[in-house]
């Protein structure tokens, strides 16, 4: 008897982005609303981190409600329908709870039916990650056309009293739809973790995130930009060809460091440099998203832009890709 | 390499992360509150100075150093 053969198969070799989409809450919280609630100041706020006000999801939408909101205008702006996808990714780290995850029910209320469905977990890091993963199961025939979503609802893990940390985090989701594509739209990810420095950003007993924040800043401010570089370097690619920089939305400062690194590796001074935070608070995994989603709206970027993806954070978890826009 | 050499390359990084006029950069002036370089620039301040003199400034022996004086002796003590 011969032994059963099994069967591998392939995908596209290439894959692109398609659509963006976004959602956030109604919720305006400016520096002025924290300052009645704890010792700060706008000017402190704007000078550390850049913020002017962060948007909140409202009471009763949760973070799901979001992802299907932001999911479901990616797929229209793909030129899209539901049934045209067949697999889509949460990227969070924010969940109530690990039962059930949010993909599932995100996909099915979209449309999507019986999706493949799972959440992705690499905090600040998970959208670039999602997109590769995403991409992979295309080129690898898995897939057809995957939704990508980051989604997060901080407002219950930020302990409203603490100074340090109420001030940067925020709700939100942006998404993104990948599929198949004639010319390569998304490089290769350049990623990888510092687990030793796990406690730099945590829960605490209470489960209100805590960071270090000096100590990040200093990790972030150094270590990521080798990173961003790298990403460029495994697409073939160079700093020079870079039109817009897409880093987390962690703190302006921190952008800004890393676009001045990049611009003293090569970068161009007209490189675009996002800037969402400003506006919408630090989202963790959806701040890349969110991002593109207002700037492609904006005009600020356009098709065919090479666009550098930078996501670090909790974990410590790093992670970086070109992509082209759509 | 003497502290004036030290204090020399301070101003350079000094001016470069936080576009302070380098001869406002004297050893009696406190960082924060004479040359308005807030804590964040400090560590990318410190960042530069560990790659140009070999030193290692960790983020609590950061907090220590108020002036540019302190900074100075730092270096020239840890090099
Ligand atoms: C969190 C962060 C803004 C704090 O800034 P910092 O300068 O490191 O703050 P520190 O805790 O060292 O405090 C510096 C001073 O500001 C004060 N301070 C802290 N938070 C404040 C606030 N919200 N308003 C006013 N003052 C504040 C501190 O009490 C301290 O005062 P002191 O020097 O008189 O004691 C900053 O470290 C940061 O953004 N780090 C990066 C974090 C990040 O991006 N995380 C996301 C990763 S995904």
């Amino acid at each position: 008897m011969t032994r059963p053969q099994l069967r591998q198969h392939t995908g596209p070799a290439a894959t692109r982005l398609l659509g963006f989409g976004s959602s956030q809450g109604n919720r305006v919280v400016t520096n002025d609303d924290l300052s009645r609630r704890v010792d700060t100041s706008d000017e402190w706020i704007r000078q550390r981190v850049g913020i002017i006000e962060r948007r909140l999801a409202d009471e009763d939408q949760s973070l799901v409600d979001m992802a299907v909101e932001a999911g479901a205008k990616a797929v229209a702006n793909s030129g899209l329908a539901p049934s045209d996808v067949d697999t889509v990714i949460v990227a969070t780290c924010t969940l109530p709870g690990f039962i059930p995850n949010a993909s599932a029910q995100t996909a099915d209320r979209i449309g999507v039916k019986a999706a493949a469905a799972f959440d992705l977990n690499a905090a600040c890091a998970g959208f670039p990650y999602a997109v590769n993963v995403a991409s992979e199961l295309v080129r690898g025939g898995s897939a057809r056309r995957v939704l990508v979503i980051g989604a997060e609802r901080f407002t219950e893990w930020i302990d409203w009293d603490d100074r340090a940390n109420c001030i940067i985090f925020a709700d939100g989701s942006g998404a993104a739809v990948l599929g198949p594509a004639d010319e390569p739209g998304v490089g290769p990810l350049a990623a990888g973790s510092a687990g030793d420095l796990v406690d730099m950003i945590g829960l605490t007993e209470r489960g209100h995130i805590y960071q270090e924040g000096r100590s990040v800043f200093r990790w972030a401010t150094t270590r990521v930009a080798p990173i961003a570089e790298r990403a460029v370097e495994l697409a073939g690619l160079r700093l020079s060809d870079i039109d817009v920089l897409v880093a987390h939305q962690a703190n302006l400062r921190i952008v800004e460091s890393l676009a001045k690194k990049l611009r003293a590796r090569g970068a161009r001074e007209d490189m675009v440099v996002a800037d969402d935070i400003v506006h919408s608070g630090n989202t963790s995994a959806a701040s890349i998203p969110i991002a593109l989603d207002h700037m492609k709206s904006a005009g600020r970027i356009n098709t065919g832009d090479v666009m550098l993806l930078v996501g670090f954070g909790a974990g410590l978890s790093y992670s970086a890709q070109v992509v082209i826009c759509p | 390499m003497s502290n004036e050499e030290i204090l020399k390359e301070l101003r350079a990084i000094v001016e470069e992360v936080a576009g302070v006029s380098p001869e406002d950069i004297t050893e009696e002036k406190s960082f924060v509150d004479d040359l308005d370089v807030d804590s964040l620039s400090m560590v990318e301040i410190a960042v530069q100075a560990e790659d140009k003199f070999g030193v290692k400034i960790p983020d609590d022996q950061l907090a220590n150093l108020k002036t540019v004086g302190d900074a100075v002796s730092y270096i020239a003590t840890n090099k």
